[in-house]
């Protein structure tokens, strides 16, 4: 999967704490880094030929990048499910899955629940809504 | 689990030995633990505001003055934000701290294509000099003192805020306050870097230099550990990281010629205090120990003041927790009292609602009320270091600064501050100790109620959320586009000439700032210069 910080923030603390645990749990990780725009996401996941790709947003933009990421993404034909990581409200989890976000993982879900339902995400049928 | 379960649980665990820092700590500690027993104590410490300041900068602490309250706040344009301070100092805040959005710590003006999901958002957007103006509108800038969490443009928004002093009339010398200025930190952990290392040293020791010359009260850098912490280090790398920056930056300003004893008086400190209250308290105490060696050893300070550390300390958003949102109030009084019993000059607490949201009036005015009680009720700021001679304090004390010596000497070993993280050391030290962290909250071993102890599925819907009004982006680029049209176009130009023109002469980079923001140039427009000389950091792959 390819995990990745889209934006300008700049807490990557999360980030790379999920991407040791995938890694640990045996899923191929590449992160991408900070200030990643969604087409470089999006350009990414197509060429690593991606399951998943997750955004890590604790800015409070995540609506609106995450948004333009799904954009992108189709735009270039990526098949990845999104996921998204970071300080969002349950309210905005819920249009961001009516989006086409597979899941939402804020602050405060623990590392097994994240690698857990990541795997979950990455085992269904491939495509997004 | 049931309760009664949980409860032999924690327990279990609370014989685990090792502090925070994986310190292996004795049930109890005697004068035996002390070198030289308690006799030696009083001789070793000396008293608050002596030399090595172990207990404290000043001799009478907190009767003297209090510690100052300063809430951390910044939010859509520069209008929200002067009402949300004038509200903080109605509630009894003494000073103020601003919060600045991405686009202004990264150098975008609030209409670039990068800054447009991002104007407002964690701070507040900053523009222009008349940005700046309206941010201390009816706040008298003689008066009151500011922070400004700000770096890769700290340059830029400090010639901006002493355009602001100038259309109120106050001279450069009244203003008081600190800039945060670190951009090695920004690095190391923070991130929000623009410019490649060697640049952004030269123009933050520029900002030092520059007030140490005109800005007599004010504080141009404030060195800080707090965001490694918060990025995952322990207490011990925090103090020694934090440590190996200031010897980087001194190393700089003295490279340049400069008299050390003529900047270190007004280099201030930035730690974070964690939920480990013994331990905090001992490295508070050791980073002062540890600066005065440092001052007087390595930089020959001659003046007692360039040895004498100061610190704000900010409470650490990383313990606080969104299962049981409420149980942050407490985490946030047993830090808050931490940083006291430690002798800081300046605490920030958080707001119970950080991990949704930033701080509704309601969790910011409770933060402040929790600094309040501690101060007036408690009775704590009485008596200056009153867990001096401690046998654990002291024993721990000594320890960390042991500890922090070694992070110091790893450091060094790889070339300084700066070689160190231009490969990426100190980053994957931080990262490790992150992991460590969450495994440990996972596997149950580090207990965390509400977390991984006592948990419930209580719903957090009551908790009465901050919003940003989702008009601010559209407004704050009215307000752009209004002084973009109505100011004089030649001599914005000509001050940006200017300004490449002294970059590339070596010279410093304030008085070009400070003409060009008088000229009401935009941030983004003096960062393109910036960019165009110094070229942008691209951080290196960890994996």
């Amino acid at each position: 999967m390819i995990l990745a910080k889209p934006g300008l923030d700049g807490h990557d603390r999360g980030v790379k704490v999920i991407a040791m645990a995938l890694r640990d749990a045996g899923v191929e990780v590449v992160y991408l880094g900070l200030r990643c725009t969604p087409a470089e996401i999006a350009a990414a996941a197509v060429e690593e030929d991606a399951d998943v790709v997750g955004i890590s947003v604790l800015s409070g933009a995540h609506m609106e990048l995450a948004g333009e990421l799904l954009g992108a993404m189709r735009a270039v034909g990526a098949r990845a499910a999104v996921v998204v990581g970071g300080t969002v409200p349950e309210t905005d989890a819920q249009l961001l899955k009516a989006m086409g976000v597979a899941d939402v993982l804020p602050v405060g879900s623990g590392l097994d629940e994240v690698v857990a339902r990541i795997e979950m995400v990455a085992s269904e049928p491939a495509g997004m809504s | 689990m049931s309760n009664r379960l949980a409860y032999d649980e924690a327990t279990a665990r609370l014989e685990g030995t090792r502090t925070d820092s994986s310190i292996e700590v004795r049930p109890v500690y005697t004068s035996e633990d002390l070198p030289g027993g308690a006799a030696a104590l009083d001789g070793r410490l000396g008293l608050p505001g002596e030399a090595p300041f172990t207990r404290g900068p000043y001799r009478s602490m907190y009767r003297g003055q209090l510690w100052t309250m300063r809430q951390f706040a910044g939010y859509g344009s520069s209008e929200e934000t002067n009402e949300r301070f004038k509200f903080l100092l109605r509630q009894g805040q003494t000073a103020l701290s601003v919060a600045f959005d991405l686009p202004t710590q990264l150098g975008y003006d609030s209409d670039h294509e990068l800054a447009r999901p991002e104007v407002g958002r964690v701070g507040v957007a900053i523009d222009t000099a008349p940005d700046m103006e309206r941010l201390f509108e009816s706040l008298p800038l003689g008066e009151v003192s500011v922070n400004f969490t700000i770096n890769a443009t700290a340059p830029i928004i400090l010639a901006m805020y002493l355009v602001a002093a100038e259309r109120q009339h106050v001279p450069y010398a009244q203003l008081s306050g600190t800039l945060q200025n670190d951009i090695l930190k920004e690095f190391l952990s923070r991130k929000l870097f623009v410019y490649p290392p060697a640049p952004s040293m030269r123009m933050a020791a520029d900002v030092v230099e520059y007030a140490s010359e005109n800005l007599p009260r004010f504080n141009p850098i404030s060195i800080t550990g707090y965001h490694a912490r918060e990025a995952g280090c322990d207490a011990v790398q925090e103090l020694g990281l934090t440590m190996a920056d200031a010897v980087a930056y001194a190393a700089e300003l003295v490279g340049r010629g400069l008299d050390f004893d003529a900047f270190a008086p007004r280099l201030s400190f930035h730690f974070a205090t964690t939920l480990e209250l013994f331990e905090e308290v001992a490295k508070l105490r050791a980073a002062r120990r540890l600066w005065h060696s440092i001052a007087t050893e390595r930089f020959g300070a001659k003046d007692p003041a360039s040895a004498r550390l100061r610190f704000f300390s900010g409470n650490s958003g990383a313990t606080l927790t969104a299962q049981q949102p409420y149980n942050n109030v407490v985490r946030s009084t047993i830090q808050c009292l931490g940083a006291v019993l430690g002798g800081a000059q300046s605490i920030h607490v958080m707001g119970y609602d950080e991990a949704y949201e930033l701080p509704s009036e309601e969790a910011v005015t409770l933060a402040l009320r929790t600094q309040q009680i501690i101060a007036f009720e408690s009775g704590v700021a009485r008596t200056a270091d009153p867990l001096a001679g401690s046998f654990y304090v002291e024993w721990l004390t000594d320890e960390l600064e042991r500890r922090a010596r070694e992070v110091m000497a790893a450091v060094e070993e790889a070339g300084g501050a700066v070689a160190a993280l231009e490969a990426g050391i100190p980053q994957a030290w931080i990262a490790e100790s992150a992991y460590r962290i969450e495994r440990e909250i996972c596997s149950g071993v580090r207990p965390k109620v509400g977390v991984n102890i006592y948990e419930d599925d209580s719903d957090r819907s009551d908790l009465r959320l901050f919003r940003l009004d989702p008009d601010i982006g559209a407004r704050q680029i009215r307000h752009l586009e209004t002084h973009r049209q109505t100011r004089d176009r030649a001599q914005v130009a000509a001050t940006l000439d200017t300004l490449a023109r002294d970059l590339r002469q070596g010279r410093n980079v304030m008085p070009a700032l400070i003409e060009a923001s008088r000229a009401c140039a935009t941030l983004g427009e003096m960062s393109d210069v910036l960019r165009h000389e110094f070229g942008e950091f691209k951080e290196p792959g960890l994996w």
